[in-house]
């Protein structure tokens, strides 16, 4: 069967998996947990528990904040013991809400056990009202609501649901110790989504360098037999799994530029989500854990781990129960080595999109910026066929109309540029702040409009 | 041979008469007709093209300042109130009187004062790096120290000092044109009166952080203690968000407040002597004392009063 | 624990760098240059020695001296460039010609520009179109002296293009110069005297092939260089083989290879996109052509890459990627 990628650009970078087999383990609680009011795109959730609360794990303790915004259930059951501002990962304060852990009690009517549901309910705004409900949000990276983005403004239609199983990053294990572990799970989950969807077809999309994921999924669709979902097989070629991209690579459409990929009757979730809508729907239990992978290029390999966790829990929990930060350790990554965010702050708490604990040695430092020789790899290997190194001259210049008519604003933020750099050039860096200042000059005009 | 050469001379002769002719129609066809105050302004103007009126450049300045007639909204500040003056003569207009400003960087948070927790490595740009995380010190608010302000001066008044990693002023050559302020993405370079003799006070720190937080991160901050503002018998210090602010135009230049803030967060520029503090703590002791009794009495009196 | 590191993503970098792409393409040059060493012997070898040097040190005396900017000193690059530039001279060019050479490469063509990535002319020919413009007599008289094999007896003369270009001025047909001086159109392996780097086809091809597999260049301009002119000869042989020299002899002289694999596949002064390589390519094929038939100069190869190097901004700006959802 013919293997499925994107058009333009991209890179290959050394796949790193190895901590693809370490099966994903529970971890204990800590004494307590800081739940970010801020963990989702859109609008920040406002806390609708007080200090000196008792709060059950799954009780829902902050309300969405806006339309895009959503629910925050508390991970564990104890005591509400602050709220307030608490530093994130990047060292920005945040609203938290710090909990008190006290025994592990779930709030009633959340399904715990576990036999796999596979009937799906009939009514489709009491599956929307769920997934809403538990504070389902896209764990691909962006946490996007997803109750929003499973409902297509009027006029819109979905012509195919695609899961994202390519986990394209180096390093990261999570999607792939899923796809394997909660295989049915997932299956259920992208049925139940399909079905939002107006039975629309639906791809699984896994990259070829997760052969078992492939099989797993494949034997679980002919076990259940749901009809129209299907697995295809993705080149192994980053970003495959940036949304644009893998509509590109399954449905031969492009998103315009500044559109959204319903546009194109494209629905993109990832495998954790589908997971999450499972458990949201089937089981009524809402979005509190995630599983998180524990690797590196420095760590040795014994130490690497596939972790449920609950969000709130400190990453210098994890990272102490797994054995510490290893020797020679030269940056923390949260996410991917590609897109993630390097930690400033190890005490900040875990979210739902957490995915990683990236332990870099020397290998990921700077180096000195020499001067650009014009090879134009940036541009070959851009995947929205930018020339980023005339977006970083544009940008110098301060020419914000030069940026826009060069699609500044298209940029996905996804690195190829800067990681295939032979003069190290920071383009991204520069890129990221160029794109940010177009987006405002076209929403200052939209506003106008 | 001769033919040539007399050939060569009349048909170059011709051709430049035809193309000068040219030229002088085509300059008469296509003159703009403008107000000349507009070149008059532009010339009186420092001609540096800043934009810290707000203008696009020294001509946009004189085009909008003829064109209103008045100088309401134009006022440049690298000339200063002498240039303005002028400006004003040739529209025949009046000149509101200001005072001279400089730019004053509000943070103290010296590499020694404010130990790094992390270490930065991207484009050195303190616009890259505010958008990316808190900082490479324990502090939100300070100077990120990459320099944004210098690359932005226009004047060559901003340099960077290697041993505090601090922007520092020099205030000959600053005009205030504000540049600084607007690259500065922690919005700590403020444009402030240069004072009389260029004597002025300042809250070197912006952190809003509370007390506690503060003095983890950084020991020349401003902790919020307010002790600076309850001394001040001018009225001129204000505390909002943990953060103590001078204002300008109210301070009269006592050193009191610079004497009594517990981590020198207050600085004082240009003063002829160096701050005695026991002194000017001596001072407010006794003027406190002095108020008590003076209240002390008061009471007494009224409680007479109120038994007689 | 140590002070951890944070920066934007991507955290990860590519193995490649400008010092590792400039060592494969000296790893590429390596075959060509061995080739003239053993043709050409210690002279040759004093020919590279003296450009290679005299290029490094001129950059890092300007960077550091005369630019104050020491980080503008490349390096690698400038050893490519004194390579280069020694492939272009013949190997008899007395040392003081080829430091002259130096001088207009890096001190005029690359460091005045700005430095390494800034230059608009191709530091290499540009020095090599000073010199046979400022000494024509050394600069064309190929003298083929000793080299460390036989094989070949020491021709001394013009190169073969030269010849022809006389003969047909004196109103000879290419026949009866071929005829005339003894020569065929055997010159895949080795030519007749030249420029080191025009020796070996064979040699050159070599390290082209190792820059396509290290995806270190890409084949669109040497290719589209090499056909325009094969056309563009087939046409004019076909129509008149008396006059007008065969695809084949062009494609194989006067420095074609060296100028279309090497020269013309610089970074810095070659279009960015694939399309604009074409272009370039063409446009360059087309120049050369009209020279070698029409001009004065019997070869041309550094003439059109120089005036096509002037088109590369423009091209540039012709030529964009394809942009993801824009079509």
């Amino acid at each position: 069967m013919a293997k499925l990628t994107f058009s333009i650009g991209g890179i290959h970078p050394a796949d790193s998996k190895r901590a693809r087999d370490c099966k994903i383990e529970t971890l204990p609680l800590p004494p307590k947990v800081y739940v970010s009011m801020f963990q989702h795109l859109g609008a920040m959730a406002k806390p609708v528990v007080a200090v000196g609360d008792h709060v059950k794990a799954g009780q829902m303790i902050a309300e969405p904040g806006g339309f895009i915004s959503a629910y925050i259930h508390s991970p564990v059951s104890g005591t509400v013991t602050a709220i307030g501002p608490r530093k994130d990962l990047a060292g920005f304060n945040q609203m938290h809400v710090e909990i008190q852990v006290e025994g592990d009690e779930w709030a009633e009517g959340i399904d715990l056990g576990p036999e796999l549901v596979t009937a799906i309910p009939e009514d489709r705004d009491f599956i929307l009202d769920r997934i809403k409900m538990n504070g389902v949000v896209g764990l691909g990276g962006a946490t996007f609501p997803t109750h929003v983005k499973l409902n297509p403004p009027p006029g819109k239609k979905a012509d195919c649901l695609i899961i994202n199983g390519a986990e394209c990053e180096p390093f990261l294990t999570s999607d792939f110790r899923i796809l394997l572990e909660r295989t049915d799970e997932i299956v259920v989950g992208a049925a139940i989504m399909q079905k939002v969807l107006g039975g629309c077809p639906c791809v699984i999309g896994i990259e070829e360098n997760k052969p078992e994921a492939l099989a797993a999924v494949r034997a679980s669709l002919q076990r259940l037999g749901y009809p129209g979902i299907r697995v295809e097989t993705l080149k192994k070629r980053y970003p495959q799994g940036g949304e644009k991209q893998l509509i590109d690579a399954v449905m031969h459409r492009q998103v315009r530029s500044g559109g959204l990929p319903i546009d194109v009757g494209a629905v993109v979730q990832n495998v954790a989500t589908s997971l999450a809508v499972y458990e949201a729907v089937q089981k009524n239990k809402p979005l509190v854990t995630n599983v998180l992978t524990v690797t590196g290029d420095v760590i040795d390999p014994a130490r690497q781990h596939n972790y449920l966790f609950r969000i709130g829990m400190p990453l210098s929990f994890i990272a102490e129960y797994a054995g510490g930060v290893p020797e020679g350790t030269k940056k923390i990554v949260s996410g991917g080595p590609m897109m993630g965010k390097a930690i400033a702050n190890m005490d900040a708490a875990t979210v739902k999109g957490s995915s990683s604990i990236l332990y870099l040695g020397a290998a990921t430092q700077r180096h000195a910026a020499t001067p650009c020789i014009s090879c134009g790899r940036c541009a070959d290997a851009c995947p929205m066929g930018l020339e980023p190194f005339l977006l970083k001259k544009l940008y110098a210049a301060s020419d914000v109309e030069g940026l826009e008519k060069n699609a500044a604003q298209d940029c996905i933020e996804c690195g190829c540029c800067q990681y295939s750099c032979p003069a190290y050039v920071p383009l991204l860096d520069n890129i990221r702040m160029a794109k940010a200042q177009v987006m405002a000059v076209i929403r200052a005009r939209n506003a106008k409009k | 041979m001769t033919n040539t050469i007399i050939w060569t001379v009349v048909i170059l002769t011709v051709l430049g008469l035809v193309l000068s002719l040219v030229l002088f129609w085509v300059a008469r066809k296509f003159r703009v007709e403008e107000d000349p105050r507009i070149d008059d302004i532009e010339k009186t103007l420092p001609g540096a093209n800043c934009g810290g009126c707000g203008f696009a450049g020294c001509r946009a300045f004189a085009d909008a300042a003829v064109k209103a007639g008045n100088l309401d909204s134009n006022y440049c500040p690298v000339g200063g109130a002498e240039v303005m003056k002028k400006v004003a003569a040739i529209l025949g207009c009046e000149v509101a009187e200001s005072a001279p400003m400089v730019a004053v960087v509000r943070c103290a948070g010296s590499c020694q004062a404010r130990p790094k927790i992390n270490e930065y490595q991207g484009e050195r740009s303190c616009k890259v790096k505010a958008g990316l995380y808190g900082g490479d010190t324990g502090c939100l608010f300070g100077c990120l120290g990459c320099g944004d302000c210098v690359a932005a001066c226009a004047f060559g008044a901003l340099s960077m000092n290697g041993e505090t990693g601090l922007p520092e002023v020099d205030e000959s050559k600053c005009t205030a044109c504000g540049k600084c302020t607007a690259a500065c993405p922690k919005h700590i370079i403020e444009l402030r009166n240069k004072g009389p003799r260029g004597i002025r006070e300042f809250v070197s720190c912006v952190n809003k952080d509370k007390g506690p937080a503060v003095r983890k991160a950084c020991s020349a901050a401003c902790i919020g203690c307010g002790l600076c503002a309850k001394t001040c018998t001018h009225d001129a210090i204000t505390l909002a968000d943990n953060v103590a602010y001078i204002d300008f135009a109210k301070c009269k230049l006592c050193r009191e407040c610079e004497a009594v803030c517990p981590t020198g967060a207050i600085h004082g520029v240009g003063f002829p002597k160096p701050l005695d503090k026991e002194a000017v703590k001596q001072r407010i002791a006794e003027r406190k004392a002095k108020a008590a009794e003076a209240a002390k009495l008061e009471t007494a009196v009224k409680k007479e009063d109120n038994n007689g | 624990m140590d002070k951890m590191i944070v920066s934007p993503s991507p955290h990860l970098h590519a193995k490649a760098s400008t010092a590792s792409i400039m060592r494969d393409v000296v790893i590429a040059l390596s075959p060509a240059i061995i080739v003239s060493i053993l043709f050409y012997g210690w002279s040759e070898i004093l020919v590279l020695a003296v450009s290679a040097v005299s290029c490094v040190a001129l950059e890092w005396l300007i960077a550091r001296y005369l630019m104050k900017r020491p980080e503008l000193f490349s390096g690698s690059s400038a050893l490519v460039t004194g390579l280069l530039l020694a492939m272009n001279l013949p190997a008899t060019t007395p040392w003081w010609i080829v430091i002259v050479g130096a001088i207009v490469a890096i001190g005029i063509a690359k460091m005045s520009f700005g430095g390494l990535g800034q230059n608009i002319f191709n530091p290499a020919i540009t020095a090599r179109v000073f010199l046979l413009i400022s000494f024509p007599v050394q600069m064309t008289n190929w003298t083929a002296p000793k080299g460390f094999i036989g094989g070949i007896d020491a021709v001394s003369g013009a190169t073969p293009l030269g010849i022809i270009k006389e003969g047909l001025k004196s109103g000879q047909t290419i026949p009866q110069v071929l005829a005339g001086n003894g020569m065929d159109v055997h010159m895949i392996l080795r030519d007749i005297g030249g420029s080191a780097g025009e020796i070996s086809a064979l040699a050159l091809l070599a390290g082209f092939i190792y820059l396509l597999v290290r995806k270190v260049v890409k084949p669109w301009i040497p290719l589209s260089i090499l056909v325009t002119i094969a056309v563009v000869a087939a046409i004019f042989n076909g129509i008149d083989p008396e006059h007008f020299t065969s695809p084949n002899f062009n494609l194989m002289t006067g420095g074609v290879l060296l100028g279309a694999l090497f020269m013309a596949t610089d970074y810095v002064t070659s279009p960015m996109s694939n399309w604009g390589g074409v272009v370039f390519g063409v446009g360059i094929g087309l120049i050369v052509m009209m020279i070698r038939y029409f001009g004065s100069y019997p070869e041309g190869m550094s003439f059109a890459i120089l005036i096509m190097n002037c088109f590369v901004p423009l091209i540039n700006r012709a030529f964009h990627q394809k942009k993801y959802g824009r079509a």
